[in-house]
């Protein structure tokens, strides 16, 4: 990298300002304000259209030079979100992902 | 269910809750401490980014960037935009925490990362009746150890750098986090078709810079979900989850 401090530093505190900016939004402008209902409706359903689609690319498209996506990665995935949607606690379900990948990485070698 | 907690009570609830993903946010914050010190920020500026930013995902893709030497605007604007489900995060916290002090929801949008956002969310949704206080209580208590783990494992990284044995394949707590989030939401049919649409369009639209697909993919995803909520009611199938 041959940035300079400044221009560094500059994108820190542009950074941290503009996410800010971007989670006080709705929470600062709308307040208390009511909003209609169908508005109400589609915001309830903002976690599970956002982090999905946040994470399908990084698992299941292959990395730079690879032809398949990553063996150990994959299956902890899965079984993270089944033990997720099982025990409908997220906290077991890491644990479980967790536990998935360290025994994929021991049986695979990598 | 007329009766709920104290906001103490619900505030070591949100400990209890939100605790556990010390487990995950650890390693993610030291994994950025690492690749943020080996792209060449000192210390302080790296725990300067951490804390001023707290979005791993995006701290990691201004960092890529920078390495790549990239125009500094070019820099901001890709990693704000991976950001931009914040703004949503804050839309859908809003009909829960809108009525805090200005104060509190300042607080709240500062401290607001995927996790903390995702369980807190889940908990507003079983309990809508909690008043406004118990609620921002339980928000605080769920952040209350994930936020100091966040630095605390940046700086881990950007002082021990890269010591960490290369088998521990610490990429990988990244999508496990995450993803641990999605089954518990996955509360009726509309959810499900709004999840599958979400990934389904991020593949697709993977190709779109800025990672303006998953933008997309999101709000197609919303849609979706309210559109099944409105037919299951017309056809009164509709359990309330």
């Amino acid at each position: 990298m041959t940035m300079s401090n400044s221009t560094i530093w500059l994108i820190i505190i542009g950074l941290g300002i503009g996410t800010f900016v971007l989670r006080f939004s709705f929470l600062g402008l709308i307040g208390r304000k009511p909003m209609p209902e169908w508005v109400l409706r589609l915001l309830r359903y903002t976690p599970v259209a956002v982090i999905p689609g946040l994470m399908a690319p990084a698992v299941l498209l292959p990395n730079e030079g690879e032809a398949l996506p990553d063996l150990p990665t994959l299956v902890a995935v899965l079984v993270t979100l089944a033990v997720g949607l099982w025990s409908k606690k997220a906290i077991w379900a890491m644990g479980a992902g967790a536990a998935a990948l360290v025994a994929m990485v021991l049986i695979t070698g990598h | 269910m007329t009766d709920h907690p104290t906001p103490r009570q619900s505030f070591w609830q949100g400990v209890r809750d939100g605790g556990p993903f010390i487990l995950i946010v650890g390693p993610f914050g030291l994994v950025f401490g690492v690749v943020a010190t080996e792209a060449g920020l000192d210390v302080l500026q790296t725990m300067a980014f951490s804390i001023a930013v707290i979005a791993g995902a995006a701290q990691l893709t201004a960092i890529q960037l920078m390495t790549e030497n990239a125009p500094t605007a070019i820099i901001l604007i890709t990693a704000l935009a991976v950001n931009l489900r914040m703004a949503m995060y804050s839309a859908s916290l809003t009909p829960h925490l809108g009525a805090a002090p200005v104060w509190q929801r300042a607080l709240v949008a500062y401290l607001m990362v995927d996790q903390a956002y995702a369980t807190s969310i889940l908990r507003y949704e079983e309990r809508p009746d909690w008043p406004v206080p118990v609620k921002v209580a339980y928000y605080f208590g769920v952040i209350a150890l994930i936020c100091p783990v966040w630095y605390l494992g940046t700086l881990a990284g950007a002082v021990l750098g890269n010591q960490i044995p290369e088998w521990i394949p610490l990429g990988a707590a990244v999508p496990i986090a995450f993803i641990a989030l999605i089954g518990p939401m996955l509360r009726t049919l509309a959810h499900v078709a709004a999840a599958l649409t979400s990934v389904v369009g991020a593949l697709v639209l993977a190709f779109l810079p800025y990672n303006l697909g998953l933008l997309i993919a999101a709000l197609a995803a919303m849609a979706v979900g309210a559109a099944v909520e409105v037919w299951l009611v017309r056809t009164n199938r509709w359990v309330k989850p």
